[in-house]
């Protein structure tokens, strides 16, 4: 693990980040950071640079295999095994970490950098608890504060928990999410660290739960005067918390600077891209995802590693990797700045279908209870689906609206009530229920990753429902399933591949067509984006919008995400508790809640780009 | 099963080729790439190699008495003679076929019925999983080798029934670990939607669960494979098994232990075969095992497949 390379003559120093409120001048200096996959492998990141004052938080923007997280491990000196960090600096208050030997880096680590990983719940020790734990932090590295049992107090009011005995006497189980990334948040804070690594701290966290974790982390970083780096694949949460934001693609930090201005007006095509993925709660817009996946290390070409999904791409952007081009306090990796700032795009307002209010639904529910074992998951849930529309359910984790939708298919069939389908009622279980049945009402699962069997080829995936729920022949299955397979985008030589082979936007596509192939009426869609980067989920959803439209399905659209709603559904049933508290048309909802818990539900989604005047302008005006 | 269409050829990855069209041989090539799995196929190989051509290399017939018992090893005799003067060379040659496909076929029926045994219980849950795992249970409850006895001398020393007798003493064990990994299998979401599209649950196992259970699969037959050689060597030396003219390795052992000071080749041949033989296939269980759970992955091939699947992420 030793640097060595000496910074090359055309890295430029990023600009300089405003100015923090409890700030001590720059802490954290990170110069050329470079990761290889072993000792001559690919490089996965390269030519990282960039500086976080203290009291400042830099928020660590990419999707999935974008390197954030091999960035912020490296900012501990960690390198996940098989990588070797193979150049440059990471200064923490002008000591390199990457050139301390073994010894002093471990008695940094938990003292001076902290690290808050992603999942509370697998981070803590389930068997001891959080208050040992807590205590464990200090006595690793004793001397760092005066009053080790003071301290543990003092840093739980510090993250908002009440710092009873009681509290530090319960195991890690016995807490919620929140809680336990609160614990997470003061183990990481408790030795007053200079430098703190957060990886997606609150992916896992309902909104609201969120807004409160991050509301902490601001300030706790703004009164001691920490430098925070954030990662988060997120760009709302991190629009509302950074004042500084880095985006990161295919290993390179591709656009750089003040948030405002990186999310109010984005330059580099990645950014604009990103950001026209990202739906708003406020506008029913098209949604403009980016097609095409990041290049894996090792086969990225010399030029721009996001040429070839770039509208903007000529061909000198394919001969040579672009240098950071500086304008207005930000770096952007993008030879073609100057055209892409004088382009102007605006999201086309998306054309919503006609409201609910027809009288023969095509699916309603009437006083649908039920149960997980004794646990009561839904309690009178009422719900009408008008043909060819789209009913969203919203709800935070634990709502009850995946058990709803297990409900609606019969995979659960613990329940009471009446679900009528078109005008028949629907016994609970699957296995009951006739295949016709069976056929017309077809689920997509949240997770493609786990909904595609991975011995079988595509082909075989989606042909497998029209032998099980129709008899075709052979032939005929094959003949339908390249149809659908071309009908989601993708082309009919998908049909020979793996699931292993696909990127998970693809998956989710065979998942969508597996369950279009027998022609279905109901579409029931749970949480399908959520596994998805941003930039997927808009292709994803907008895929779903048009082919709702196109075989003119009913469709019931499960998500947490209130922001998604507008962009495809037309009325919204908001669940708490398993009971609903509100259901009406989308723009109702969303404009004018009625219910206190929807209220807050809508307050606290993340706002993407809270200090950027333009977007909060255009967002102020009714929506579309 | 013929794909609708060509399959394009993308980014072979290592991991795509391990789940591709046949699954079990390139694990068993990646183990067999791996210095664990190299050694332990080798060694396995030797033998069953000498085991299989060996009838036809031997000189001599294994059932003549050609020379004094317990003869010394000689330019005639390389190994010299046994207890009653036969040549030990062709007897070690012609011994080891049969015990290898005993073992062989008590695996397949082991692997078989514990397989099937394991993934109903798990599947189908309620009263027939109560009802198998307590039959395993009860037949668990039996050491392995005083089972098979038991089943031998009740009914007699027939080859099939102690291949069956084996076989089936192997079954319980396979069912424990079938089970526990349908059990993960069976929670999966791909298992879920064939049973929305009505899938029988005979059809759920065999083409959506069964697949996916290979690894372990695997691993437990080279395990299997190798308690069996060890239990029919064993029951060879006991006296059931093969009937005293024929050779067997395990045989030749009790035959020839009095005369050890004499000729001690006539048993250290035929034990040794059997301790590498069941060395050689342990070890490349172990390297299936290890590459199944991705210990020997080569760590860059690890990190950038980790990196390559996002997974749970969401």
């Amino acid at each position: 693990m030793t640097g060595g390379l000496p910074p090359q003559p055309g890295t430029v120093p990023v600009p300089p980040a405003g100015d923090g409120d409890g700030g001590a001048g720059v802490r954290l200096d990170v110069r050329d950071l470079e990761i290889r996959v072993g000792e001559s492998g690919p490089d996965v990141v390269s030519g990282i640079s960039f500086e976080v004052p203290g009291g400042e938080v830099l928020g660590l923007v990419g999707e999935s295999g974008s390197g954030k997280t091999t960035v912020a491990l490296a900012l501990l000196g960690h390198a996940r095994r098989g990588l070797r960090i193979s150049g440059g600096e990471v200064r923490l208050d002008g000591t390199d970490l990457l050139q301390l030997p073994a010894g002093d880096l471990r008695a940094l680590r938990g003292a001076r950098v902290a690290y808050v990983p992603q999942d509370p719940a697998a981070a803590l020790n389930p068997t001891l608890r959080v208050g040992t734990q807590l205590r464990e932090a200090l006595k690793v590295h004793p001397g760092v504060v005066d009053d080790p049992g003071g301290r543990v107090l003092e840093v739980m009011r510090e993250v908002r928990l009440d710092p009873t005995p009681e509290l530090l006497r319960r195991y890690p189980h016995q807490l919620s999410g929140g809680q336990q990334q609160r614990i997470g948040l003061a183990m990481a804070f408790c030795c007053r660290p200079s430098l703190i690594v957060l990886d997606e701290p609150t992916t896992g966290l309902d909104v609201s739960t969120q807004r409160h974790v991050l509301d902490t982390v601001r300030s706790l970083c703004r009164s001691y005067g920490v430098a925070a780096v954030y990662v988060s694949h997120d760009l709302a949460v991190v629009g509302g918390l950074v004042a500084e934001v880095a985006v990161m693609y295919a290993g390179r930090i591709v656009e750089i600077g003040p948030t405002a201005k990186v999310f109010g007006e984005p330059l580099h095509p990645y950014t604009r891209g990103l950001l026209a993925a990202v739906p708003s709660p406020q506008r029913a817009e098209v949604l403009t995802g980016i097609d095409g996946q990041p290049p894996r290390p090792g086969r990225r070409g010399p030029g721009c590693s996001f040429a070839p999904r770039c509208g903007f791409a000529v061909s000198e952007c394919l001969a040579r990797p672009p240098e950071p081009a500086f304008i207005e306090g930000r770096a952007v990796r993008c030879i073609r700045v100057t055209q892409i700032r004088s382009a102007v795009t605006g999201r086309p307002a998306a054309v919503t279908g006609r409201a609910a209010g027809d009288p023969a639904a095509t699916l309603s529910l009437r006083e649908v209870s039920a149960r997980y074992g004794r646990a009561q998951v839904l309690s009178g849930v009422e719900l009408d689906v008008p043909p060819e529309s789209c009913v969203a359910v919203v709800g935070e984790s634990g709502s009850g609206k995946t058990t709803l939708a297990r409900c609606i298919v019969g995979l659960h069939s613990n329940w009471t009530g009446e679900i009528t389908f078109d005008g028949g009622r629907l016994v609970p279980g699957a296995r009951d229920r006739p295949r016709e049945t069976l056929r017309r009402v077809q689920y997509i699962f949240q997770n493609p990753y786990t909904s595609l069997n991975p011995r079988k080829t595509v082909g075989q995936i989606v042909a497998q429902p029209l032998e099980q729920l129709l008899g075709l022949p052979y032939r005929e299955r094959a003949e339908r399933a390249t149809r659908v397979l071309e009908d989601v985008s993708l082309g009919s030589d998908f049909a020979g591949r793996y699931p292993d082979q696909l990127s998970g936007g693809e998956r989710q596509r065979v998942a969508i067509a597996r369950a279009l192939v027998v022609e279905p009426d109901l579409l029931v869609c749970d949480e399908v984006t959520s596994a998805l980067d941003v930039s997927v989920q808009a292709v994803i959803v907008e895929e779903l919008r048009r082919l709702q439209r196109e075989r003119h399905l009913a469709m019931i659209f499960i998500t947490h995400n209130l922001a998604l709603v507008r962009s495809i559904a037309q009325s919204a049933v908001v669940l708490r508790d398993g009971a609903v508290v509100e259901a009406g048309p989308v723009e109702q909802i969303l404009e004018h809640p009625a219910d206190p818990y929807t209220i807050r539900l809508i307050a606290d989604v993340p706002r993407l780009a809270a200090p950027g005047p333009q977007r909060e302008a255009g967002a102020a005006q009714p929506g579309g | 099963m013929a794909a609708v269409a060509p399959t394009v050829p993308s980014a072979p990855s290592a991991r795509a080729a391990r789940t591709g069209r046949h699954p079990w041989l390139s694990v068993l090539w990646t183990a067999a790439r791996t210095p664990r799995g190299a050694v332990g196929l080798a060694l396995a190989s030797v033998i069953v190699l000498i085991a299989v051509v060996g009838p036809f290399m031997a000189s001599k017939s294994p059932d003549a008495l050609l020379t004094l018992p317990f003869a010394k090893p000689s330019g005639q005799f390389p190994l010299g003679g046994d207890f009653l003067g036969r040549d030990v060379l062709s007897r070690v040659l012609n011994g080891g076929w049969a015990l290898l496909l005993m073992a062989l076929a008590a695996t397949a029926i082991g692997i078989a019925t514990g397989a099937a045994a394991g993934m109903s219980a798990a599947y189908l849950r309620g009263r027939s999983d109560s009802l198998i795992m307590r039959t395993v249970d009860v037949i668990l409850a039996f050491p392995q080798l005083v089972f098979a006895l038991l089943l031998v001398s009740l009914l007699g020393p027939k080859v099939w029934l102690i291949v069956l007798a084996v076989g089936l003493t192997h079954a319980p064990a396979v069912a424990r670990v079938i089970r526990s990994a349908t059990l993960d299998v069976s929670e999966r979401d791909y298992v879920k939607v064939v049973e929305l599209q009505g899938m029988k649950p005979a059809k759920v196992m065999t083409s959506e669960i069964l697949p996916n259970l290979i690894s372990p699969l695997m691993v437990e037959a080279g395990l299997r494979l190798t308690y069996s050689i060890v239990i029919m060597a064993g029951l060879a030396f006991l006296g059931f098994g093969q009937a005293p003219p024929a050779a067997n390795w395990g045989l030749m052992i009790n035959e020839n232990r009095s005369g050890l000071p004499l000729n001690p080749w006539a048993v250290i041949v035929p034990a040794v075969l059997i301790a590498l033989l069941t060395i050689g296939t342990n070890t490349f269980t172990d390297a299936i095992a290890r590459v199944t759970i991705g210990v020997d992955r080569r760590p860059e091939e690890a990190v950038l497949l980790d990196e390559l699947t996002p997974g749970q992420a969401r």
